[in-house]
């Protein structure tokens, strides 16, 4: 489905990306993990086309730098980290969004159908009720929601998740995997950069272990955690911290 | 008020009733004010031709107060429809049009036409435009290069930066070029103040082709604008080209900007206030927010010039010191209202 070759991205001096190469098949949810400067995030910019890399990233066989972004954004969702908005917005006018690459002509209006998927989305999120509410009422879940919605409402088939239950509460970050989960089928694919790696055994299929910008280990999700690859990496015994923590809810 | 969930006709004919009334009070108010049955009697006859020029009434009337309220009332839609344009990029509610440097620049070119007293062969009254024009072009296209020089990615902060830093440059050599230009101090004091005395149709024409080619790629670019207001992110993952939005955004804001100040001068305030006095009532979504900000920023700038040729009559004062006096006053009021309900 996504291919990366040899890609490398650079902030001035500092390579924040050298040579990775990997790839995510349909049916697949690959955990994109590493500690902090590993370079997570900057693999979803490259793959958003939001920072000029080396190499090559494809998509359904198409090299991404050559498609419009319009193209790109029917097929491909992202939903990043941290966001401030400043403008009073309503929830279902932010969704609505989400139906931008669909959209045709010099004024393009909402469609039936894109009104159909809207509601779908916010269906989805449990977000039906709040779709008249201004975003800056919302607190910190629901305004992820609001935004998982949005991505829901662009019909992707790749969905990318960005750190996305930072700072949310246990009850936010389980359901939000649990409905990527569901909406998870054969013929669609999830990425997601997470910290936490306990979501990451919980819920993924495959792997993706960085380190310094690199590409340590790539594979089933089981692989490229055993101890042999994860710590060095982390510079720590991470079954040991893992299981010590979970002794502690026995 | 909020009219958030009215419907587009109702709201359209609100907005051209409320339009229609504070353009004829404009024109039938001044220094010599004259019934409102004459006025729509007199602009009768001028539709069909039949006016008479030499009557008072239909000389002031069709040849004074119309083109002037007409040129005050599309620059207020430019400067008002601008501002609104580039707080969503810009992700910061102090921006304007001038925020880029663009009407330093405009103003650089007209005090140096005025100073050095240039002349276009061909438009002898029109000079002072036309360097207006020229520096404001030349500005965005110096500021456009030098921000692709330093970052290739046109990232709106250092697009921001440079602006204001070539608006601070800008400023100095004006204040240079006082100094030198001792005798034509006045004109330039009275023309960087704003005023739009002495306009006529072809200013109405040069305004109402400027509106109606950038401000319609501004609507074109409404849900665009709406998901840069999210977020610049945010735009790209839905697929809006950033980098061609930004510079078409910029640009269109930049010439509608550049366009007002080579014609009416510095005139503060109306890019900043009633973008956010429409984004109280219409809410943020620039599909309604921009036609709004085009209808009240015509509106709130014939007001502000009726104030100003009325208030100490017979004196007339500039038009900017009346839309900054107000400005800021319902700035404050409106900043205020907003951390109050925050």
């Amino acid at each position: 489905m996504i291919y990366a070759e040899n890609v490398g991205v650079s902030y001035g001096d500092f390579r924040a990306l050298r040579d990775l190469s990997f790839h995510v098949q349909k049916g697949q949810w690959l955990m994109v993990i590493g500690p902090n400067g590993a370079g997570k995030s900057t693999v979803v910019k490259a793959i958003s086309q939001g920072v000029a890399y080396s190499g090559k990233i494809f998509y359904g066989g198409q090299d991404l730098a050559t498609l419009n972004p319009k193209d790109i954004a029917k097929d491909i969702a992202i939903l990043s980290q941290n966001r401030y908005v400043n403008y009073d917005f309503k929830v279902e006018d932010i969704v609505a969004l989400g139906r931008y690459a669909h959209g045709k002509g010099l004024f393009p209006r909402l469609t039936e159908d894109d009104r159909a998927m809207i509601d779908r989305a916010l269906d989805m999120t449990g977000m039906g009720q709040l779709r008249h509410k201004t975003i800056l009422t919302l607190s910190g879940g629901e305004v992820q929601r609001c935004f998982l919605s949005r991505v829901f409402a662009q019909d992707p088939k790749l969905l990318i998740l960005d750190e996305p239950t930072n700072h949310l509460d246990l009850l936010y970050q389980k359901q939000l995997f649990e409905l990527i989960q569901d909406w998870l089928t054969e013929d669609r694919a999830v990425i997601s950069v997470v910290h936490d790696l306990f979501l990451a055994r919980a819920y993924g299929t495959h792997g993706l272990l960085l380190g310094e910008g690199k590409g340590v280990a790539t594979g089933s999700i089981e692989e490229i955690l055993e101890p042999d690859c994860v710590n060095p990496v982390y510079r720590m015994d991470v079954h040991q911290w893992m299981q010590s923590l979970l002794r502690c809810w026995q | 008020m909020n009219i958030k969930n009215v419907s587009f006709t109702t709201i359209s004919f609100i907005y051209l009733s409320f339009f229609l009334l504070t353009t004829l009070v404009c024109i039938a108010f001044g220094s010599v004010s004259y019934p409102i049955a004459d006025v729509l009697a007199t602009l009768g006859e001028g539709l069909q031709g039949k006016a008479d020029l030499s009557s008072q009434l239909s000389a002031i009337i069709l040849m004074v107060r119309v083109p002037r309220v007409l040129c005050v009332g599309l620059v207020g839609a430019c400067l008002a429809t601008s501002g609104a344009a580039m707080q969503g990029p810009l992700k910061n509610p102090l921006a304007d049009g001038s925020t880029l440097g663009v009407s330093s620049g405009a103003t650089l070119g007209a005090v140096f036409a005025i100073a050095l007293g240039l002349q276009v062969p061909g438009f002898p009254l029109a000079s002072t435009i036309f360097f207006a024009v020229l520096s404001a072009f030349l500005s965005l296209v110096f500021i456009l290069t030098l921000a692709y020089q330093l970052d290739r990615s046109l990232a709106t902060h250092t697009i921001i930066l440079i602006g204001i830093i070539f608006g601070i440059f800008v400023q100095s050599l004006v204040s240079l070029l006082l100094v030198f230009a001792n005798e034509k101090v006045k004109d330039i004091v009275f023309w960087t103040m704003g005023s739009l005395s002495g306009t006529n149709y072809t200013h109405v024409a040069i305004l109402a082709v400027t509106l109606l080619l950038f401000g319609s790629l501004l609507l074109s670019n409404a849900r665009e604008l709406d998901a840069f207001a999210i977020g610049e992110d945010d735009a790209r993952h839905i697929g809006v080209d950033v980098k061609k939005t930004r510079l078409t955004v910029l640009i269109a804001s930049s010439a509608l900007v550049g366009v007002c100040v080579a014609i009416g001068g510095s005139i503060g305030f109306v890019g900043l206030v009633v973008p956010h006095m429409m984004r109280i009532i219409v809410g943020p979504n620039h599909n309604r927010l921009l036609p709004s900000t085009i209808v009240f920023g015509s509106c709130f700038l014939m007001l502000s010039d009726l104030v100003a040729r009325i208030i100490v009559r017979p004196i007339e004062l500039p038009v900017g010191v009346v839309t900054s006096l107000i400005g800021s006053v319902v700035f404050v009021f409106i900043f205020y209202r907003g951390r109050k309900t925050s």
